[in-house]
């Protein structure tokens, strides 16, 4: 079945099984392998995308057939023109991250978090983030993250 | 792992829709949210032939009062449900409710309906649907029917859902100036299914006497359970600490739990009760009612 996409503002066309699930469809038809499979059973939260560019999806629990005709946004899709991403920028600065495997989806999950509340309390960070599991356990540092980068995009914003 | 092959139809109206489920029988399935149903086809629980894709009906995701009823069509996600101020407003225990389901991803693609007919026991939405009196209204080639959240709960993920047929939404009562509800689920962590949930929906006379009452359970048997003998001493009585007490025993009574990692049938039937009264003090708090909690 033919699948049309774009994904980090790229457009393709590809021809996938409709069972193929779009983590897959991301890291093997498009060899965009920043975005990660932990759990495979939607329960980590390793492998979120954004679609349409602020809803937040585990990418293991949609079918690539399902995004003909979104935008996807994946981890590769945040730098732009050699500049992170605030929140990148913040995870590098409060070492949000040891192993990285959960970074990508942590990632994705935030951005969409902070689109729909730009200044959340510590415990909104929490909850926001409690469908992403990191197991070297490093919250600490990943809610500091998101304080500076909500300080950051609202510093930015008012720049502007 | 994979799914089992499938056959993917997109559908663009509700007409579409139907057409494809009417011509493919039982073995169609509708994929709104896919958050229950994708894992339950990863690990080949459920092996449709066809998937008949809703998502693109931009007509079902609706959230909106009208005749009497809180009504929610079959793509409205959870997260809609989440930031609605209306609900937030007038719906406690859909309030409630709407920030238990799963954890925040799941629930910005995740929906109410779709909660509903997957009818796992350990759903969050069977429960505080059955304490709210809800209706579901499916449709088919043939016509359009409203079945009450009673019969359309069957058995474990099985609903009163034919062959052909979908659900288009769900609607709840809108609830008057003297009924509130609440909803509390005990998990081990976020994303869990719950240990165990209870949802209540209280009406308040103006004497002070209760006059229409809704008791729920959820994850303490095969399927949803209305406690029906809290609901019956509940109606005509005044809230007091010992009426509480005697609603939550008829909740350890009804519930029928399994054994499983997350407790032992003593523990759950005991936490049937526990959650009950503090879904009845919650409620009752939130009626005006003093000296409760």
């Amino acid at each position: 079945m033919k699948v049309n996409v774009t994904v980090n503002g790229e457009a393709y066309e590809r021809d996938v099984e409709p069972r193929t699930l779009l983590a897959y469809f991301l890291r093997e038809s498009l060899g965009l392998t920043g975005t990660h499979v932990g759990c495979d059973t939607s329960h980590c939260g390793c492998c979120v995308v954004l679609l349409d560019g602020d809803r937040a999806v585990k990418s293991c629990n949609m079918f690539a057939v399902q995004a003909d005709g979104h935008a996807i946004t994946t981890v590769e899709g945040l730098e732009q023109a050699g500049k992170l991403h605030p929140l990148q920028q913040a995870f590098w600065d409060q070492h949000g991250l040891q192993c990285g495997y959960c970074t990508p989806g942590m990632l994705m999950t935030c951005v969409a978090f902070l689109k729909h509340n730009p200044k959340p309390s510590e415990a909104e960070i929490r909850e926001g983030i409690s469908g992403n599991l990191c197991r070297c356990t490093g919250y600490q540092n990943i809610v500091k993250a998101v304080q500076q980068a909500a300080g950051a995009e609202t510093a930015e914003a008012v720049a502007s | 792992m994979f799914p089992a092959q499938f056959d993917y139809q997109r559908a663009h109206s509700i007409d579409e829709a139907l057409s494809a489920l009417a011509s493919h029988g039982g073995d169609a399935r509708v994929l709104a949210g896919g958050q229950s149903l994708i894992p339950a086809m990863r690990f080949r629980l459920a092996r449709p032939a066809v998937l008949v894709d809703i998502n693109p009906i931009d007509e079902l995701a609706f959230l909106r009062e009208s005749n009497g009823f809180l009504c929610v069509g079959a793509c409205t996600r959870d997260y809609a449900i989440e930031v609605s101020p209306l609900i937030a407003s007038r719906y406690p225990m859909i309030a409630d409710t709407s920030v238990l389901v799963a954890d925040p991803v799941v629930r910005q693609t995740g929906t109410v309906v779709g909660s509903l007919c997957h009818n796992d026991p350990a759903g969050d939405w069977p429960t505080t649907s059955l304490a709210a009196r809800a209706q579901l209204v499916l449709r088919s080639k043939s016509g359009e029917r409203t079945v009450s959240i009673d019969d359309f709960l069957v058995d474990s993920y099985t609903t009163a859902v034919k062959d052909g047929e979908m659900v288009t939404e769900v609607r709840f009562p809108t609830p008057d100036d003297r009924t509130r509800g609440s909803f509390y689920k005990m998990e081990r962590k976020v994303g869990d299914f719950a240990t165990a949930s209870a949802a209540v929906r209280i009406t308040l006379g103006a004497d002070g006497k209760i006059t229409g009452a809704g008791v729920a359970i959820g994850a303490l048997g095969p399927k949803a359970l209305r406690v029906g003998d809290a609901e019956k001493l509940l109606v005509g009585a005044k809230p007091s600490v010992d009426l509480i007490a005697s609603a939550a025993r008829e909740a350890e009574k009804t519930a029928d739990p399994g054994a499983d990692n997350r407790g032992s049938v003593t523990y759950k039937k005991a936490m049937a009760g526990v959650l009950v009264a503090r879904a009845l003090r919650t409620t009752f708090e939130r009626l005006g009612v003093k000296g409760l909690a």
